[in-house]
Order: structure tokens, then sequence, then C-alpha cells
């Protein structure tokens, strides 16, 4: 089931009721979900998010705008006749109940013909819970289990009565890192396995690009660029973007663009031919740096961490916008931990330039068009 | 290691003691020494002096037609206000928490007896229920729209008294239960009412699957301090049918407990001591059925 936003917009009252100001949640969402695909919803905390999510589950009506389940409009259907299956950042498992009961739940609330008998559900309860790879637990209660298995029987009790759209409020961020490895793993499983169209919001950016098909990063309620996870990450619509996507993050420097040459400082680092004058944010991507002994890029050297197979290499330089900057080179190469310096060229795929006011992206002619990607 | 400990336990009942001293000196002692006194025949608190030892006190007790006549109305009393109460009190509860317009007006209305002075309260109930000279007072008023009546509810038939009494204990608990129950629902979290819903669920339904479940600690609490608090009973029927409640036929067993130790018939604390000690067993007794039922049917 294809899931299309149209012009969607949330808008919630002012906190202080004196004031006839109102918060934009959402601003003017529009994309379409294809069918069968699983999208991350992405963004720091507040940027709406979650409030986009609870207007597909129909737990918060629009201000203005359409939802369109397939071709059905579905904006004025309340949430139980809308199909959706939605987990909880909670989970909201109910404590009193076992697991059994829990995942049952749903299905007992249908009625008439859609209701099944008593062996369907049982039968449906543990294909779900089969699903989740929790079917040897269906007789505890939620407080007698660890936080991925309940987090599993959430899920179970969303697809249960097989929706049309899976909803996920921040799947993962109550499990702790190891955990949250494996069930992004296995949330990607179950979607495929169900072909249910899934929409899960998280602020975790490594999340969303690990799992996803599509992302769709938001900044303060307003769609800041959607795409591929892969596409998104190389090419950035604006330095927000750029800013939020990528550990360890991007490295932001004041630059100045001369003649299709970009300088920081007074240094000459990249020729970027098609770039008009102008001052600009240039933003390098961690592993953009090549470690050159006469390069134009000269840092001060902090220290260096080895991780195996790569290198970090921690230094400063006074027109970075952060006091660090992380550049991730291979281990191959060595670096002099005793000099106060170190000098770099860049790899021009791997910088992006951004207009110093409007912070959007300026595109410039990086002579490997077409090349195949390197570098990651 | 050992040494550390003992001083830590050592500490720890300094630290009590305070408590414990006071405790022991106006609750203990008191206790023990009420126990003593119902087994001593014809005890005198003056002379400190008892005639004998045995279950006389309670065959005496037992046998007297007023605590019988207390034994029932407190019975009478505690069967129908405790569920009558929460009953209602749950009703308040959830139609206050489903509002949105005016619910702190009406909490605060119905929290309102809570604060309000006894007298005042004797008052109002009179205006409703007392026949004097002038009037037969609102309800029979009210009786009258209908053709019915008019009934002496102070002075009348028992029925009346009781019903009076049972009306008045209930709208005297009611706002600690309001309390109690509107901050129970509103710590639900709201989770469960919005996956409820996201899965279809009647409202009946998640009243009775989730909200239910979910007070039901409070509930039970409700419940078995009811129930206590009705076995206790003694100033509301004194504020509304004075202090000569045998009189009225609308004594309970703590209104007996306080006539036998300083009422017109007193000067008998060893049958005060009796009779405290069987209230004592059956409020236990009830406790005890009761905290076994919730364990069975209270949830987390």
């Amino acid at each position: 089931m294809k899931v299309v936003l149209q012009n969607l917009t949330k808008q919630f009252p002012s906190r202080d009721k004196k004031s006839s100001d109102v918060v934009i949640a959402v601003s003017n969402f529009t994309f379409e979900i294809p069918d069968g695909k699983l999208i991350g919803l992405l963004g720091p905390s507040g940027c709406g998010k979650s409030t986009a999510l609870n207007l597909i589950s129909g737990l918060i009506a629009p201000t203005s705008g359409r939802i369109f389940f397939g071709d059905d409009d579905v904006t004025d259907l309340p949430p139980e006749n809308r199909g959706v299956g939605l987990v909880f950042q909670s989970y909201a498992l109910y404590p009193h109940l076992t697991v059994r009961q829990n995942i049952m739940f749903p299905l007992e609330n249908l009625k008439g013909a859609e209701r099944p008998s008593k062996a369907e559900m049982e039968r449906r309860v543990l294909e779900a819970a089969r699903l989740v790879q929790i079917d040897n637990l269906l007789d505890r209660k939620p407080g007698q289990m660890s936080g991925g298995q309940q987090q599993r029987v959430a899920i179970a009790r969303a697809v249960v009565k097989m929706p049309k759209v899976l909803l996920l409020d921040e799947p993962l961020s109550n499990l702790d890192a190891r955990l949250r490895l494996q069930t992004r793993e296995e949330i990607r499983r179950i979607q495929r396995d169900t072909g249910i169209t899934t929409v899960f919001v998280t602020h975790d950016q490594e999340e969303a690009m690990s799992i996803s098909d599509m992302i769709v990063v938001m900044k303060k309620g307003v769609v800041q660029q959607i795409g591929k996870p892969q596409d998104v990450y190389d090419d950035p619509i604006n330095l927000f973007v750029s800013k939020f996507l990528g550990t360890p993050p991007i490295n932001v420097f004041g630059g100045v663009v001369k003649g299709g040459r970009l300088f920081i400082g007074d240094e000459s680092v990249l020729d970027v031919p098609g770039a008009s004058d102008g001052e600009v944010w240039a933003s390098i991507r961690p592993e953009g740096f090549i470690p050159d002994a006469s390069g134009p890029l000269t840092c001060k050297l902090r220290g260096v961490e080895v991780m195996g197979r790569d290198i970090s290499v921690v230094c400063a330089h006074d027109k970075c916008e952060a006091p660090q900057i992380r550049a991730i080179i291979s281990a191959e190469n060595a670096i002099d931990e005793g000099s106060p310096t170190v000098r770099f060229s860049l790899k021009p795929r791997k910088v992006h330039l951004f207009d110093r006011a409007t912070e959007a992206r300026i595109r410039f002619d990086t002579g490997e068009k077409g090349a195949a990607r390197h570098g990651r | 290691m050992a040494g550390n400990k003992r001083e830590n336990n050592l500490k720890g009942w300094l630290y009590l003691l305070p408590a414990l001293l006071f405790l022991g000196a106006f609750m203990v002692y008191p206790l023990i020494d009420v126990f003593i006194y119902s087994f001593e025949e014809g005890y005198n608190s003056a002379s400190q002096t008892f005639m004998g030892v045995g279950l006389y006190n309670y065959s005496r007790v037992l046998h007297d037609p007023y605590f019988l006549q207390a034994l029932k109305n407190t019975f009478i009393l505690v069967i129908i206000t405790v569920p009558l109460s929460t009953l209602i009190a749950l009703l308040l509860s959830l139609g206050l928490n489903s509002i949105t317009a005016l619910k702190k007006f009406f909490q605060t209305v119905y929290f309102l007896p809570y604060v309000t002075n006894t007298l005042a309260v004797g008052l109002v109930f009179m205006i409703l229920f007392k026949k004097t000279a002038y009037t037969d007072g609102l309800a029979n008023l009210v009786l009258g729209w209908f053709g019915k009546g008019p009934v002496d509810f102070i002075d009348g038939p028992y029925w009346a008294k009781m019903f009076v009494l049972c009306f008045y204990t209930i709208w005297v608990v009611m706002p600690f239960k309001v309390l109690i129950l509107t901050s129970a629902l509103a710590s639900v979290n709201p989770d469960y009412y919005n996956a409820a819903k996201v899965d279809g669920t009647s409202s009946f339904r998640i009243f009775r699957k989730i909200t239910l479940p979910m007070i039901s600690p409070m509930i039970f609490y409700l419940v078995i301090t009811g129930f206590i608090g009705a076995f206790k009973a003694y100033s509301d029927a004194v504020a509304l049918f004075g202090t000569n409640l045998n009189a009225a036929g609308m004594n309970t067993i703590v209104g007996y407990v306080y006539d036998k130790l300083y009422g017109d018939g007193g000067g008998y604390p060893s049958y005060a001591s009796a009779a405290a000690i069987i209230l004592f067993a059956v409020v236990f007794t009830i406790t005890m059925i009761n905290l076994s039922i919730s364990k069975k049917n209270v949830h987390y």
C-alpha cells in the first residue's frame, strides 16, 4: 500500500494562551511512500517527525492537507479504520496481560464477519510471535521481559492484524547500543518478510541510514531532503542535511570562492569550477581528507586515534566552525604524531559548498562525473 | 565488615527510637491493655481491681440488645456505603477525567466536603432532612412533588434514618475517593489509550480491559480503607441523631464502646474493651478477606 501525503500541515495552538501565535509542527509536507518500502523519518528532536507519524496514524488530525493510502483518501478516517499498526516509543504493552493476550488484543477488537474464530486468532498470534521470534515467551507478562523482547512483542502486536501501513515511533531508543544494532536488522528483516509499507521515526541518522530504503530529513517541521540514504549523504541539499548525516560529523569551514578556487584562510585548497565568487561554508566529510605532505590545507595536529582498519586524525584549524576536525584515513598512511601540523589535500566529491547566508548548496564541477564513486 | 554492619544496625534502631517510644506508649501499650481488660470481669479503673478472669465480658456484650443493634447498624452501613461510594466516586472521576471545560471548577466542587466544617454540614443536612414546626425539610418537599411523604428522616422510621446516615457517609467520604481515583486515572500512560485506539478498541472495552486493571490497585486501596473507616463510624451518627444513639436505635459499635466508657450507661471499661476487641476481630477478618481477593485480582 503506497502512502501519499499532500501539503500536510499541522499547527498547534501556542502554549501561551494570551498569544495568538501557533506552533507549526509539520509544514506543507508532500511526499509519496512507495508500496512495501521502509522509510526513515529523520531529524533532531522537536522537528515534527513524531507529529508526522501521528498524522499518518490518525491519532492527530491535520490542520490542512490530505493523506492517501493507495487511492483512498483516509484524512478524515479515525485511526481504527485506517488499518495501521503503530509501535510506540514506550511500547505501550498492557502490563496486566500476558504476551499472548497483548498480541491477541487487536484481533479481539474485530467485530462481526471480520472477527476470526478463536482457533484462527491463536494461529495468527503464534504466526506473529514466530515472526519476531518470541513464540517461547507467550505466557510471560511484559514486566518479566527485557527491553528487546518487549520491543518484539510490540511489533508482533502491530503486525498481527496485518496492517496496510506499519508505523514505528523511535523504536530503538530504549535499547542499549548492542541490542539496537541487532534489533534494527530484525526490523529490516520483518519488514522484508511481511512486505508492509513501513515508516519509522528516529533522531539517530546512523539507524535511519542503515535500514531505510528512503530517508526523509526534517528540520523544524519542514522536509529538507528525501532520497536514498547514500544519495542524501553524498549529495546533501543544504548545510543542515550535510551536518545532520554522518558519523563522525562533517567538518564545516568558513571559506571564500574566488575565481573558481576555494580558499580556506589564505590557502587555495581546491579548484571549484562553476561556483561563483563569494563567501561560503565548505563542508568536508571526514573521509574527504588525503594526507599529503605538500597538500594545501594545513591543520594543527592534536592527536591520532588508531581504530584498526582506519586512523582518525584529530586536528584543528582557525577557519573551522568546530574546535576539532576529525579526518578518517586508511591505516596504511603513516602520520608523524610528533609533528605540530598535518597537511591534507581534498577529495572534490567529499567537499560540499553552501551559501554563507542561505546555507543552500552551491554546486561545482567535481571533474569526476560518471566516474565510479570512491573514497568510502 | 561485620562490625560495620552491626554499627549500622544500631544506628538504624537509634533513628527509629523516638517513633518506637511514642508508638509503644500510645498505641501498643493501650492495645495490650484493652486486650487484658476484655478478659477481666468487673475491672474498675479507679481502684485497679477486678473480680475474675474469663469470657464473661464477651458473653455479656454479645447478649446486649444495644450491642446487637449497633452491630446490625454498622454492618448495614458498611455493606451499603463502601461499594456504593466507590462506584459513585469511580463514575465521577471518569466524568471529571473526560471533560476539559470547567474541570478545575468541578474538581473543587467535589473536594469541598473535605474542607467543610462539620457543624456547617450538620446544618445543611438539617435543612435537607429535619422536620421542624415550620417545615418538613427539603427532602420532603421533593417527595411531596411525587405525592409521597412526609417522612421524618431524623426521628422517624428506621429505614429513613438509615438512609440519611448512609447518604451522609457516602457524601462525606466522596472527596477523598474522587481525589485518589482522578489522580489514578490521570497517571495511566496515554500511550495505552492511543495504542488501543489505533487497534480499534471500543470505549467500553478500553475501560474494562485497560483503565480498570490499571487503576485496580487504587480501587482496592479505597475498598479496604473504606471498610475500615465505615466500621469505625460514630461521629457521623452523632452529628445527625444526637448523642443518645441507643434511644434513636442508630448506635454503631464504636458508639457502643464510647457509651460503655463515658455515656449515660457508662463506667464499664471491661464491656467496652470486649466490644472493641470484637470490632477489631471483625475488621481484621474483613481486611484479610479483602487482601486475599485483591491478590488474585489486582494485577501488578
